[in-house]
């Protein structure tokens, strides 16, 4: 019997956002990385073709992040005491971008400065041409502060400034703005909330093709399911054509996965956990692969093994469909 | 699909004899669309409208059950595309497995822990449901004899992998008294399979190159009187997969009832690379696999997709929560430390899981948090000082401890100089903000 295949026509599209600046436009990044312009939801080629793939990014630290899980710290072993070696070894792995954490700290335990995170940024953009991504360490006036110092020092390179949260977003999106960058928008997994932080800082003059947002997310077995089911009401909104929705969704299910005891650690774990390497890879992987399920554009994450299992995942879910 | 009032009059006599209590014929449409009556109370409805009638009723997906000795496993009765349109309600089954060209001790090697597995989160003990057992061999004896060492090692539910109705009859009297899957119908195959379900009340899986094909074989066999049909959508691929199982779901949706089946993944088979078979896996949790058949067991792989499963699979509605109170880990006494958490499962299975895992006696303090985290809750005024300050008193925590301390999580260390001021003579501190590291903060820190 023929079957007329239900189409969704929607009348909305998610906006294209450009990382990075090659020496043409004023940056120094070898290419630059373009993500959204969604008109179906992800994946769905019976309906429209997906303009851009969904990236990875891997999260790099500007010192040995001594708080990560041991299994990350022996899968990147000597890098994690240099940003810039790390760099490359992340583009190695098959990073498509780099995301910078700056720390609250210093190696010597001193608090972080300006001075040293431009450095580490620029050590950086110096070991690898990949467009990259720069968050603060969490706390709103050593995270302005850095950043600020940061967008300055590098005019032109349309870095990604984050996290700008509700409570804190001014200062950053005015450094971006000033010296040509992005920021990254975080809400706490909610579709108003979304909405009004990217009102918030469109309404600053920053235009919407320079904001990525960040719906935030929780690890697998940790709360996962919210960010997932606000993760696709985003994105059937930014398709039914509400404009503020209509933004690339970033994600950390690195960060995320890694904070669990599942991934982190192994000791007094019960046996039904099985082997500590794989089932923390797991418990990244299938984070990340839920997440670019409902809409994901950046997933970041930490352990090399993982990218290459979810950029393997990408490719397939990208290639041109057999059936129609 | 529900049909509406007006839809109803038309399958009715349309007489107006009021027997059923109403004056006429369409304002019992109404009460019965909006569901308030029973159609047997009209007495003159004809059978050919209550058939019309039943089957507008029957949910858009059939729910399918296998079983085998009490145990069973559901698929089916969706009703929505996205989760957070209702809920999703019925978990797709985990099923392993074994091939028929393997000797029975190895396959009872590959069985045993499989079917011995099971794990807790959240209080939940969860564990794959079945195993598929395939026909390579072709050998019907073979077949026979490697169901029956699958069925002897483990009372589960049964998936039966065959391409020839012979081979698929031996498998399925070697596993009497069971509601198997048979896997599969296909162009060729159909009408002998459908007897063998028939004969045997199994379900029976459907396979067929397009969608179109789908639709029109499972109408035949519904014909032929198998009702419980679950649909292979064809694809092994990613992209390919998604596409089919959504248009799938979207149709039947709509009351297309050739497709209003549940559906099953294959989720080791298609191109192979290290780590796929579990990506696959997840991908069939969120978009709408009834079925899951792995070719490899292993707890590491397992355990996150249960919990993967248990995740997608929560009513959104109503967050998982504990009761409120006072809990007692590893029998404590009234001198061992009391912690306070927030009464969202996950959150306090977190904390009571480390304390309980390292062997440390403590007293839990779950405070009435509305079902939230820490955070979330604190954000939202749920966990603030006077609700514990509150909950200390209504759980009578003096009464329990001797000492006055209480240790509050390391997140909402901020409120630690309130709840001083709410609970007077009571020493406040701060723990750490992730619960692994609960256990060594109890010992080291509390112990000074
Ligand atoms: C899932 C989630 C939600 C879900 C709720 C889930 C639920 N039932 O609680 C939803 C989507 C509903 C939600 C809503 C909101 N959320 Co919310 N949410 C999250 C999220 C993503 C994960 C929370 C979670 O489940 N964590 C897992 C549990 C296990 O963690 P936990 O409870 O903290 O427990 C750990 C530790 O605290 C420790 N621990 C627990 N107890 C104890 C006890 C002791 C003694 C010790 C030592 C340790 C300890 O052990 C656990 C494991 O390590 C977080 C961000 C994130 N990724 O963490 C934001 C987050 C908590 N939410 C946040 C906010 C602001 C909100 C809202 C207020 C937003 C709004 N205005 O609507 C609402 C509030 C709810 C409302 N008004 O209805 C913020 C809080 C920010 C802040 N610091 O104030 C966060 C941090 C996101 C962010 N970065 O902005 N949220
Ligand atoms: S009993 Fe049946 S036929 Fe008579 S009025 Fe009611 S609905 Fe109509």
């Amino acid at each position: 019997m023929p079957i007329e295949i239900p189409k969704d026509k929607w009348p909305g599209a998610v906006r294209t956002v450009t990382l990075g600046a090659t020496a043409a436009d004023g940056g120094t990044r070898s290419h630059t990385v373009t993500v959204g312009g969604e008109t179906a939801l992800p994946f769905l080629h019976f309906e429209a073709e997906m303009p851009h793939r969904p990236v990875v990014a891997i999260e790099i630290v500007d010192r040995r992040p001594d708080d990560w899980s041991p299994l990350l710290l022996e899968a990147w072993d000597d890098v994690a005491d240099d940003p810039a070696a790390w760099a490359q070894a992340a583009e190695e792995a098959g990073a498509d971008l780099l995301q910078l954490t700056l720390s609250l700290t210093k190696n010597d335990g001193e608090p972080n400065t300006p001075d040293a995170a431009v450095a580490a940024v620029k050590s950086v953009l110096e070991a690898s041409g990949l467009p990259l991504l720069v968050f603060g360490p969490g706390q709103a006036e050593v995270d302005n502060e850095l950043l600020v110092a940061v967008a300055n020092a590098t005019r032109g390179e349309r870095l990604v400034l984050g996290l700008c949260e509700d409570k804190n977003y001014r200062t950053i999106v005015a450094g971006a703005m000033a010296n040509g960058h992005l920021v990254t928008a975080r809400s706490p997994m909610d579709v108003n909330l979304a909405k009004q932080l990217n009102i918030l800082i469109n309404d600053m003059n920053m235009p919407l093709d320079r904001i990525l947002m960040d719906p935030t997310t929780g690890a697998l077995g940790y709360g996962i399911e919210y960010g997932y089911s606000a993760m696709e009401r985003l994105r059937l909104a930014a398709l039914q054509g509400d404009a503020m929705t209509q933004l690339p969704m970033v994600v950390t299910p690195g960060y995320e996965a890694w904070k669990t005891k599942e991934a982190k650690v192994d000791d007094d774990v019960p046996a039904e956990w099985g082997p500590w390497r794989e089932r923390a890879i797991n418990w990244e992987t299938l984070t990340a692969m839920t997440l670019l399920e409902s809409g994901a554009d950046i997933l970041i994450l930490r352990h090399p093994e993982s990218v290459r299992r979810i950029q393997a995942a990408i490719a397939e879910l990208t290639a041109v469909p057999v059936a129609a | 699909m529900a049909l509406s009032g007006i839809q109803i009059y038309k399958l009715l006599p349309q007489t107006n004899c009021k027997e059923c209590g109403f004056p006429t014929c369409l304002a019992f449409a109404m009460k019965l669309a909006a569901k308030q009556v029973e159609l047997t109370d009209c007495p003159h409805v004809s059978q050919e409208s209550k058939n019309k009638l039943a089957e507008s009723a029957a949910p858009p997906i059939r729910l399918v059950t296998l079983s085998a000795n009490g145990r069973k496993v559901e698929a089916g009765n969706e009703v929505v595309l996205f989760r957070h349109e209702k809920t999703f309600y019925h978990k797709p089954g985990f099923f392993i497995r074994v091939r028929d060209d393997e000797s029975a001790e190895a396959i009872r090697e590959q069985v045993a822990p499989a079917a011995a597995y099971s794990v807790t989160y959240v209080g939940r003990e969860l564990a794959p449901d079945g195993f598929a057992v395939h026909a390579v061999t072709g050998d019907p004896d073979a077949f026979a004899a490697a169901v029956q060492t699958v069925h002897d090692a483990a009372d589960m539910p049964l998936i039966l992998i065959a391409e020839d109705p012979q081979v698929m009859a031996a498998g399925l009297e070697a596993a009497p008294g069971e509601r198997p899957l048979i896997y599969a119908a296909g162009a060729e195959n159909w009408e002998a399979m459908a007897n063998l379900a028939n004969e045997h009340d199994a379900a029976l899986a459907v396979r067929a190159p397009s969608l179109e094909e789908l639709a029109d074989l499972s109408q035949k066999l519904k014909e032929k009187g198998v009702e419980n049909l679950v649909l292979d959508p064809g694809p092994r691929d990613f992209g390919d997969w998604l596409a089919r199982s959504t248009q799938i779901r979207r149709l039947a949706l709509k009351n297309f009832r050739p497709l209003g089946y549940p559906l099953i993944a294959f989720a080791g088979e298609g191109e192979s690379w290290d780590g796929r078979e579990p990506m696959m896996a997840a991908q069939a949790i969120a978009k709408y696999a009834g079925f899951i058949v792995f070719d490899h067991f292993a707890p590491e792989v397992m355990y996150p997709l249960l919990v993967l499963r248990e995740n997608v699979y929560t009513d959104p509605q109503k967050p998982i929560q504990v009761q409120p109170g006072l809990y007692e880990l590893n029998d404590p006494g009234p001198d061992d430390p009391l912690l306070v958490t927030t009464n969202f499962s996950i959150t306090y299975f977190s904390v009571a899981n480390e304390v309980e895992g390292a062997g440390l006696p403590a007293w839990l303090l779950v405070t009435d948090a509305e079902g939230m985290s820490v955070l979330t809750a604190w954000a939202a005024g749920n966990f603030d000082a006077e609700r514990i300050a509150k909950d200390v008193k209504a759980f009578d925590v003096a009464g329990k401890v001797n000492h006055r301390r209480i240790v509050i999580p390391g997140h909402v260390a901020v409120i630690s100089g309130e709840l001083e001021e709410e609970l007077p003579g009571w020493d406040v501190r701060v723990g750490p903000r992730e619960s692994v590291d609960l256990p060594s903060f109890l010992k080291q820190a509390l112990a000074q």
